[in-house]
């Protein structure tokens, strides 16, 4: 029998959970969600339950349950922090878990990202990596005012012209992210050469422009800022459909899934793996992470009450992309051990209510896997690609001057 | 009546890529590994000072179209780092240089917005604006705006930035628990904005910040530049660091206030200025004269004046007499990527003073560069730079400044261990914080 692979957890923060009401239970810290101690604490306890890494969610304007557009709503989590500023200000206080903010590509430039990231892996010493969201239309595009972009409504998802925009914003954020990456290897990892007896700082031939020049933005480079510690700090995705697993399977290390079952999940991983091999990445490591939202307690009715009660403060049903899942830690190992074999390397697990449901799996969770032999018990790397077994990759415009010169 | 004594203000710059940051030193260390800006934003709060101050340029800089490899070069990005130094300090403020061109006001708000937030009310902007083509070419809209129009855009982006901060009252999130009522209102953030450079509208997200807006300041000397400030900043970073030059300026700006209905104490003036001290004066300019050799080797020589003269001059020998060549008349192109090559106005008259400079004290190229660039600004023992800082801002040449030290990472120590408690003894510098946020440091209100 051929040993289990290891299993790969996520948290995903977001405010005070993701269920609506979350911010109403007892121990929400509502009061404190701007605030850096919030943040701190939270990622230090995802640390304490050796987890791979956090996502911090972000948008560009307010949250909103409508698709297309601020909701009104005086009932929930409103307003947010930049999540790359968050996971910064997290960063130099804990020291091994992996740290993936959330960015939107459709109106940000691509420079700044490259080089926020690549901060993010220098203050992090190697912990970074980032979500893209491609952008969307409608009041997303007017806070920028720089483009007009049909706002989208979710009733309107499968007409074609508005399959055919969703193409467009996904390929421009391909787009987005080949900037990014090719930004990130501009400089050569040994180009800082401080050679006191020439005077030059820089070795120039080891920095690259990337003349990068395509529909949407044209860039020259090199970056401002060094080759970050990972050299590529790993891209995450988000997918439903076939449009952003292909953004996933293009430019992706991580692709978030939302499969109903374990063998939705198998269907799903096949897609990518297929799209994987039509960008003629084949051979990589693209991650495939199941989503769940999850209540955690001791028993299982213990769990669906508190569910219940959410879904009662919040005055219906949770609604939700990912499948939500109800139990004790135990029930949730079996649900991911179920499941990982479909091909999955792991899960995001989005904590209901915060902290109790990101205290039921550090806490609870952590330790079903640990005493299954399914989950680390030490943190066995110092970087995220290291976590993620991935390993540092050769600089594309350094490997391309090797050739050049073995020519 | 005597007039009341003035309390210091200073801040610390990170060394950045100019040539005044000696990295061939042994005691140098890296320029953008965390540590070293951990020390150095430490260093400056063990010191009570005001704020920590990064600069940034968003192209690598060229000369004769290629890198330019003789100074430091490479940075981080300057809101990720602010926010990992708001971790490790707790008073300190954060100031990060951030462009007008290049960025879009709603993104920017809300980055400082967040960092006034994580940071517990310590951001400060430092509003710069470019217009070269050069630069936009690391972007989406590439060179596409005038260089006329550079200060109306910074001013329109600031207002638009101020309409955004101001969007969010403080008072919109009531989070009552046991009615269920989060906002108290449901469209916080509301914002319209419409001129000629921004259309846009639309709900803000982040709500009102410790400071209600960050910090402003302005760098830019023009008139333009100077009205600016006077008409928009919190406190200016000015060029202008030797006694005269820095009275007369503080004078013009104080004195464009009251056109804006502003106070003179609503805007704080802080040159940036470099220092070197000794344990006896004497020691303090033999250690100014091997860093101004450290700082302008012969092939960074032959750059300053290629700079000048608007030509390759790499055939010339730096220890050599200053060229007898003349320079190019016409738009500097050999040079791109920094501010500094559009503060030679004329080019002949300068190059003259330079050749009549050294037939007179016998100098090479080299020297004539190191007499006339970049003198330090302070140089002395202790008791002799804490005498002469006070001096100036006693007699409003400043109300503090902004230092830039030579060296990464330890190169505050010696100004923090020794001159800060001189001026701690005199009672003009803060022995302790006494506020939180950088507004308070700075003497400046909230704004409404």
């Amino acid at each position: 029998m051929t040993p289990r692979p290891p299993l790969h957890l996520a948290l995903a923060l977001d405010g005070a959970g993701w269920h609506p009401a979350a911010w109403r239970e007892p121990r929400a810290r509502t009061a404190e969600l701007f605030d850096a101690r919030y943040w701190t604490d939270l990622v230090q306890e995802a640390e304490r339950g050796l987890l791979d890494f956090v996502t911090i969610e972000d948008s560009l304007g307010l949250q909103s349950d409508r698709f297309d557009g601020p909701d009104a709503r005086t009932d929930r989590v409103r307003g947010r922090l930049d999540a790359v500023l968050i996971a910064a200000r997290v960063a130099p206080l804990t020291s091994r878990i992996g740290l993936v903010p959330s960015i939107v590509a459709g109106h940000t430039e691509p420079f700044h990202i490259s080089k926020a990231i690549a901060t993010l892996d220098y203050v992090s010493s190697g912990r970074a990596g980032v979500r893209v969201r491609a952008g969307t239309g409608g009041a997303e595009a007017d806070l920028f005012g720089r483009r007009t972009i049909p706002g989208i409504a979710a009733a309107d998802l499968e007409r074609p012209e508005v399959v055919a925009l969703i193409t467009e914003l996904f390929d421009e954020a391909a787009d987005y992210v080949e900037v990014v990456r090719r930004l990130w290897d501009s400089w050569e990892d040994d180009a800082e050469i401080r050679d006191v007896a020439t005077g030059r700082f820089v070795d120039r031939d080891k920095l690259h422009y990337i003349d990068f020049a395509g529909r949407w933005f044209s860039v020259r480079g090199p970056s401002i800022v060094p080759r970050p510690p990972q050299g590529q700090p790993p891209v995450t995705v988000l997918g439903h459909g076939t449009v952003p697993y292909r953004l996933g399977a293009r430019q992706g290390d991580v692709v978030y899934v939302t499969p109903r079952d374990a063998d939705d999940a198998r269907r799903i991983v096949e897609e990518i793996r297929a799209e994987q091999d039509a960008a003629g990445r084949g051979g990589e490591t693209v991650h495939v992470f199941a989503d769940l939202v999850v209540h955690l307690a001791d028993s299982a009715a213990q769990a669906a009450d508190n569910r219940a009660r959410l879904d009662e403060w919040a005055g219906e049903p949770q609604v939700s992309d990912a499948l939500i899942v109800a139990g004790t830690p135990g029930e949730l190992a079996d649900l991911l051990l179920d499941w990982q074999p479909a091909g999955l390397s792991g899960f995001r697990l989005r904590p209901a209510a915060i902290p109790h449901d990101l205290e039921g799996i550090t806490r609870g969770l952590v330790g079903e896997l640990q005493s299954r032999g399914a989950f680390r018990t030490a943190y066995e790397a110092t970087t995220l690609r290291g976590l993620l077994g991935l390993p540092r990759p050769a600089n594309r415009y350094a490997a391309a001057a090797a050739a050049a010169a073995a020519v | 009546m005597s007039r009341p004594t003035k309390q210091i203000h200073l801040a610390a710059h990170f060394p950045g890529v100019n040539n005044t940051t000696v990295w061939s030193d042994p005691a140098a260390g890296s320029q953008i590994e965390f540590s070293s800006f951990a020390h150095l934003a430490r260093a400056a709060e063990r010191a009570k000072f005001d704020f920590f101050f990064l600069a940034e340029g968003l192209r690598l800089r060229e000369q004769n179209g290629r890198i330019h490899d003789l100074d430091v070069v490479g940075r981080p990005d300057t809101f990720t780092v602010l926010a990992a130094i708001a971790a490790v300090t707790e008073r300190l403020g954060l100031a990060g240089t951030i462009n007008s061109t290049f960025n879009e006001p709603y993104e920017v708000a809300r980055q400082f917005a967040s960092l006034d937030h994580l940071s517990a009310g310590r951001a400060a902007w430092n509003v710069v604006t470019s217009w070269d083509a050069f630069t936009g070419e690391n972007f989406r809209r590439g060179g596409y705006l005038a260089e006329q129009d550079r200060y109306e855009r910074a001013r329109r982006f600031l207002h638009t930035a101020w309409e955004l901060f101001d969007s969010w009252h403080g008072d919109e999130i009531v989070a009552d628990k046991d009615t269920g009522q989060f906002l108290r209102e449901p469209r916080p953030g509301t914002f319209a904005h419409h001129d000629d450079f921004f259309d846009i509208s639309g709900q803000f997200n982040v709500p009102r910040s410790p400071q209600g807006r960050p910090v402003i300041f302005q760098a830019g000397d023009s008139e333009a530049g100077r009205e600016f400030a006077a008409s928009s900043a919190d406190a200016i970073f000015s060029r202008h660091s030797t006694f005269e030059d820095g009275q007369a300026f503080y004078a013009d700006i104080k004195g464009r206030l009251a056109k804006f209905g502003r106070r003179p104490d609503q805007l704080v003036v802080l040159p940036a200025a470099t220092f070197v001290l000794g344990d006896t004066d004497a020691e303090a300019r033999e250690r100014a004269e091997v860093i101004r050799h450290q700082q302008v080797s012969g092939a960074t020589a032959i750059l300053f004046a290629e700079q000048l003269w608007n030509r390759d001059l790499s055939a010339y020998d730096p220890d050599g007499p200053v060229p007898e060549v003349d320079p190019l008349p016409g738009e500097n192109t050999i040079s791109k990527g920094r501010a500094s090559v559009r503060m030679f106005d004329d080019r002949l008259a300068t190059a003259r003073r330079w050749r009549e400079l050294g037939e007179a004290k016998k100098l090479s190229l080299r020297e004539v560069v190191i007499e006339v660039t970049g003198r330090q600004s302070f140089i002395g023992s202790a008791a002799t730079v804490a005498e002469t800082i006070n001096r100036f801002v006693q007699q409003d040449a400043s109300d503090g400044f902004i230092l830039v030290p030579h060296i990464v990472p330890g190169g505050l120590d010696e100004f923090a261990d020794q001159v800060v408690p001189l001026l701690q003894e005199r009672g003009v510098f803060r022995a302790e914080y006494t506020g939180t946020t950088l507004r308070e440091h700075l003497g400046l209100e909230l704004p409404g």
